[in-house]
């Protein structure tokens, strides 16, 4: 019978249940909780290895490692003999020997800086910022191009390899970005010649290829200009590249910001915050944070259309190693090339999106927008 | 003509509105608004919803902007231009409905980025500051949380402990108890008492009848974007003069 109740004392807090820990309490729970689970398992274990063996026994263990030649070469397996042997034009092309180390130092000044900015326990992140975006630009223009304080002068004609593929997506990426905040802040303006000058520049880039972008750069612009201004190819190529990817960037920008409500700018209003201010303080971190995975997404499409420089002259490392397959005493390794540059195009791909996660967990203050 | 810097003369009011007109498209939502308030001066603003009482405070720190008629906020007259708009923003202090706290900034910084950013105060004396009016508000122990930590009622407080750190002139509070669970509008309604009785000038549009009782100089009365009633507490829940005040107290003190 329903009656009256009262409790007298409180119920003290209690731990939980211990949870199962450990590998094999994991492999039955998530993988052999019952019969027709460990079926699938086993079935999708067996095909996972039937389809990758040919492929490691291809890559890892019939492969041959070392030697300088193609005598090295058994042809069991994968030769990395070719790699190795084109290691030193992959990374820096055509530029010359004597001055690779110029090369070498801005990749370690560039490692160091992401370290610095990456790694959230090393302090002075404003100093590294302020390095990263005045002083590395410069020092890297000074080492790698020279001309300067006794360093012979490399054409940029000479540049290939990694060292272009890492200086034209470093550029794309540091440049698109604040570009493509500018232009989303354009789109929303209540300013009707801003917006649409905003919305035919983010129309107008969006709706060509990206190798048209480069035709034009390296094809057409010279046309038009008279023949007395001659642009660097490379210069071209890096401002049709940011430009291009800036309009991708503005879209995603444009998305976090109208994700954010109203009343943060109202806020921002009230307390007395300029237009300037309000945007850099308030909305834009947050409008931003909420489209990391957005942006990292077209960074990572920028990192990977570097390639298409090749189709205007220009030898990145995926132009470089084909380069690679129409030497005479080469032929043949187009498989172990193409891999081989998929494998660094990869590694840098996934570094980004795991450093973006691990980002967006950091950022996380504990609300829902 | 205009006064580059805010007057604090005692006999000027606080604000000021003339044949005040607003409309959203085709819909007049404010109708011939005449109000003054004077330094000191608690005015409780109600009404049932949709009557113009938000939009009206809305408007003193212009974040609505309105069509015909003049505000003049502690001696500044409010143009179209954003310098004048942003002066005068910066003696207005305004609490929301719905907190609108920023929610990447931990509950100091908060209470820091106008003292920063508007007021350019050294970071030692900011936080000094911040801290002091988080002390008031009685939250002081959640300084370093982030705002989604926090439940409502602390966030308003922290909210109020915001605008005061502008050290503002007026106080605007717009139905700052409406988003509320119940057991928390007492601690954010005492903070505002607090306000009132250490000589705050405040105008809130608030539905809490017994706050208006306990604080207000003046309740005013909107429907239909006009003021239709404006008196004194106790005329104005005893004596009530238009009809339509007495259906509106009878519809929320009724139950």
């Amino acid at each position: 019978m329903a009656g009256e109740s009262m409790r007298d004392e409180m119920i003290e807090a209690r731990r939980p249940p211990n949870a199962h820990r450990g590998v094999l309490k994991w492999l039955q729970r998530n993988l052999f909780n019952g019969p027709i689970n460990s079926v699938v398992s086993v079935v999708t274990l067996g095909v996972l290895v039937w389809a990758l063996w040919p492929f490691v026994q291809w890559a890892l263990i019939q492969a041959d490692w070392l030697g300088d030649s193609r005598q090295a070469c058994s042809g069991e397996g994968a030769c990395w003999v070719f790699i190795s042997a084109r290691f030193e034009s992959i990374i820096y092309g055509f530029y010359p020997e004597a001055a690779r180390w110029r090369v070498d130092i801005v990749f370690a000044l560039m490692a160091g800086l992401l370290a610095w900015l990456a790694i959230p326990k090393v302090p002075g992140k404003r100093w590294a910022a302020i390095i990263a975006v005045i002083g590395f630009p410069i020092a890297a223009y000074v080492l790698l191009l020279g001309g300067h304080f006794g360093l012979m002068h490399v054409s940029t004609r000479n540049w290939g390899g990694l060292m272009l593929t890492l200086t034209v997506a470093t550029i794309g990426i540091v440049g698109s970005l604040p570009i493509g905040i500018v232009l989303a802040l354009g789109r929303r303006s209540k300013m009707p010649l801003v917006r649409a000058v905003s919305v035919v520049f983010i129309e107008f880039w969006r709706g060509v290829p990206l190798i048209t972008v480069l035709f034009m750069a390296s094809v057409m612009l010279p046309l038009f200009v008279p023949t007395e201004v001659e642009f660097d190819k490379l210069l071209r190529a890096l401002v049709g590249i940011m430009l291009f990817w800036s309009a991708y960037m503005a879209e995603v920008v444009r998305g976090g910001l109208q994700a954010i409500p109203g009343g943060q700018e109202e806020a921002g209003k009230a307390l007395g915050l300029n237009y300037w201010q309000r945007m850099g303080l308030i909305v834009l971190p947050q409008a931003l944070k909420l489209v990391i995975p957005g942006i990292v997404n077209t960074f990572i499409a920028l990192f990977k259309d570097t390639s298409l420089v090749l189709i205007i002259g220009l030898f990145d490392l995926l132009a470089i190693i084909r380069a690679g397959l129409t030497d005479s005493d080469w032929l043949g390794f187009a498989t172990e090339g193409y891999v081989f540059a998929a494998l660094v195009f990869w590694v840098f791909c996934f570094s980004m999106s795991r450093y973006s996660q691990y980002i967006e967990k950091r950022l996380q203050t504990g609300h829902t927008n | 003509m205009s006064q580059a810097t805010a007057t604090s003369h005692g006999d000027t009011p606080m604000i000021e509105m003339k044949g005040l007109n607003k409309w959203y498209g085709d819909f007049h939502v404010l109708r011939d608004i005449d109000l003054t308030v004077k330094r000191g001066e608690r005015i409780v603003v109600c009404g049932p919803s949709g009557s113009g009482k938000s939009t009206l405070i809305r408007c003193i720190n212009h974040l609505e902007s309105h069509q015909q008629g003049e505000i003049v906020v502690n001696g500044v007259a409010m143009t179209q231009d954003v310098k004048r708009i942003e002066q005068i923003r910066r003696n207005v202090g305004m609490v929301f409905q719905h907190f609108n706290l920023f929610p990447h900034l931990s509950v100091l910084e908060n209470c820091c980025l106008s003292q920063i950013w508007v007021q350019k105060k050294p970071r030692a004396e900011v936080e000094k500051t911040a801290m002091e009016y988080l002390e008031r508000v009685q939250i002081a122990d959640q300084a370093y949380k982030y705002p989604g930590q926090l439940s409502g009622g602390q966030q308003q407080r922290v909210a109020i402990a915001r605008a005061l750190c502008m050290r503002p002139e007026v106080m605007l509070f717009d139905e700052p108890t409406s988003a509320l669970d119940p057991e928390m509008i007492k601690e954010v309604l005492d903070v505002m008492v607090e306000l009132a009785r250490e000589g705050m000038t405040m105008l809130c549009v608030t539905h809490e009848m017994g706050f208006a009782k306990t604080v207000a100089d003046r309740v005013i009365f909107m429907d239909q974007g006009q003021i239709i009633e404006e008196a004194p507490p106790e005329t104005f829940f005893n004596n009530p003069r238009s009809e339509r005040t007495k259906l509106f107290l009878s519809q929320i003190l009724g139950h």
